[in-house]
């Protein structure tokens, strides 16, 4: 893909956050933040690229982001789905 | 320049896991949905991780058959336990995390991303070839290189900045605006440096430049979060949420990732937004935030008052009137969360609901130390979300209410945001605490005034009760005077 086709995903998505974000309810703004610190550590495929490959000091490094990634990646997730089980006991 | 070139069907997960964290967040705009939200967030990482694992080494599955290298191996073994150090550490803090500790916990996180995002630019750029943006001639390709300046130097404002932003949340750490002299100058200084260095970079791929960039973009997010106060950390959470998804789209860019870039920019205009909503509810502009000092300079408003007479009220009292009333509204802060006293104050509305009384809660959008953090607190202690009002949509009612019930919260009911064109928060929208026919305020004591250094009239009005107490303390006897 070049710079341009990559650009356009990149605009046209900052314009579908923004709409989806403006439709969450206030009363969930926590768990949004949770959740989106969970998603952008979908940085760990970089991390992932650079732990998989076998250059030294780089590999290292991507190992260690590899761990902090998934710190919140399972933190992240797990402690939305937690608070998100409090907002569940009221529906009835 | 020479891509890593993926199969197609890897480039169509990517985009898959992009869309299904779209549908996360969506999910988010009812309870109700929100929980199959998070499931899809689950499942667009885990196609994100098994793609990233399958497409790269070690795992090429020809190379796979018959068997795999012993050096391969190894690396799975490696990469296998970074994950699982990571799922152990995060899911145990996950578990034990208190709800009151939320907003220091979030901060947390987007240390992690921000370094995280840190690291993997060096890796990128020790190792360009891995990350396929090596030209043939040696060189890493000018435009990644921009990507990766980037990247590093928002991860690493991301990571310092959140460091702060804990430590003050966690208070390890003074939640006092703190003011160095000159401190714009250094700061749009350095800004100017980092991106300076960026352009450079280009030009020049030498390793102290984007060592420098690094130390520097770690220096401002020190400078840029220690002059900002405790109360304005709804604002910074939000503001730092914002970076670290642009660090992560910065990423994307250089890995031609969709999933990365698709995220990068649903966080970064979730984190945008939110401080956006933080700022407008404070009637502040996002760069008064950013400079920070606010609640630092309001040094007259304690010594030059005169003494005004206030009444103080007991739990007894408290509890008679409230049970009196046909309509109480609760409207809970920062101070709730200290004190813990969530739990409690359910039971009390739970009493009230059997005397017949209408129970509703207020919620300000900066109350607390970050966005939803009350709606979540009350979540905990089970009030029923129906209960649960933003402020324009119960603002109107307090003129048919009987009892304000003031728990924690200060500058968000103060009439001076409504009057006093010289008050610090003037501009804020306020609850309309004074219609009500009583006002009952829970104070540790009348010493201390709110966040924004401002006296609150509400204190000497003829229908204000003042509750001096700790706020679960006061709460549990009111309750048990309910009792009786």
């Amino acid at each position: 893909m070049d710079f341009i086709a990559i650009l356009s995903i990149f605009v046209l998505a900052c314009f579908v956050g923004y709409y989806v974000v403006w439709s969450v309810t206030p009363a969930l703004h926590t768990p949004l933040m949770a959740v989106t610190n969970a998603i952008s550590s979908v940085i760990v495929v970089g991390a992932l690229v650079a732990g998989a490959a076998s250059a030294g000091w780089s590999s290292w490094l991507g190992l260690a982001a590899v761990t902090l990634a998934s710190i919140n990646i399972f933190g992240g997730f797990a402690v939305t789905a937690r608070m998100l089980a409090m907002y569940k006991k009221k529906e009835r | 320049m020479e891509h890593t070139v993926l199969p197609s069907w890897a480039l169509i997960a990517y985009l898959v896991s992009g869309v299904l964290f779209i549908l996360s967040l969506r999910g988010l705009s009812s309870p109700a949905t929100s929980r199959r939200g998070n499931r899809m967030g689950m499942f667009g990482m885990t196609l994100a991780v098994a793609t990233t694992l399958i497409t790269q080494a070690p795992i090429p599955l020809g190379h796979w058959w018959p068997r795999p290298t012993s050096a391969d191996l190894i690396t799975l073994v490696k990469i296998i336990a970074a994950i699982g150090l990571g799922a152990v550490i995060g899911l145990t803090t996950a578990r034990r995390i208190q709800m009151t500790a939320m907003p220091q916990l979030v901060a947390a996180f987007h240390s992690l991303v921000g370094l995280a995002a840190v690291l993997v630019g060096w890796a990128a750029y020790l190792n360009p070839a891995a990350f396929g943006i090596l030209h043939a001639d040696g060189a890493i390709d000018p435009v990644s290189r921009i990507e990766l300046g980037l990247g590093i130097a928002i991860g690493a404002i991301t990571f310092s900045g959140s460091v702060i932003a804990f430590a003050k949340l966690n208070g390890n750490m003074s939640g006092a605006a703190i003011l160095l002299p000159g401190r714009h100058v250094i700061n749009l200084g350095t800004l100017l440096a980092i991106l300076g260095l960026v352009g450079w970079f280009t030009q020049d791929q030498s390793l102290w430049v984007i060592a420098a960039v690094t130390v520097l973009a770690f220096v401002i997010g020190f400078l840029l979060i220690v002059p900002i106060g405790g109360a304005d950390m709804p604002v910074v959470v939000s503001m730092l949420n914002s970076y670290s998804g642009w660090a992560a789209a910065a990423m994307g860019f250089t890995l031609h990732n969709t999933a990365m870039i698709i995220t990068g920019a649903l966080v970064g205009s979730s984190g945008a937004i939110l401080s956006y909503i933080m700022c407008k509810a404070m009637n502040r502009s996002f760069l008064s935030v950013i400079a920070g000092g606010f609640g630092a300079e309001a040094g007259p408003a304690g010594e030059a008052k005169e003494q005004r007479p206030w009444k103080r009220g007991s739990a007894e009292d408290a509890a008679f009137l409230l049970k009196e009333a046909e309509q109480v509204i609760i409207i809970p802060g920062y101070g709730m969360a200290v004190a813990q006293a969530q739990h409690v104050l359910r039971e009390m509305g739970d009493q009230l609901k059997k005397e017949g009384v209408r129970v509703k809660y207020a919620i300000h959008p900066v109350a607390g130390r970050m966005p939803g953090h009350m709606n979540v607190l009350l979540a905990e202690a089970n009030v029923p979300y129906e209960e649960v009002f933003e402020l324009e949509d119960i603002n109107s009612e307090f003129a048919q209410t009987d009892v304000a019930f003031i728990i924690g919260a200060n500058d968000v009911v103060n009439p001076a945001a409504k009057t006093d064109k010289g008050s610090p928060i003037y501009g804020m929208p306020v609850f309309d605490v004074d219609k009500a026919k009583t006002i009952m305020f829970i104070k540790r004591s009348m010493g201390g005034v709110g966040y924004a250094g401002v006296d609150n009239d509400v204190f000497y009005m003829d229908q204000t009760m003042m509750l001096l107490a700790d706020a679960k303390k006061m709460v549990e006897d009111i309750v048990k005077a309910l009792q009786h």
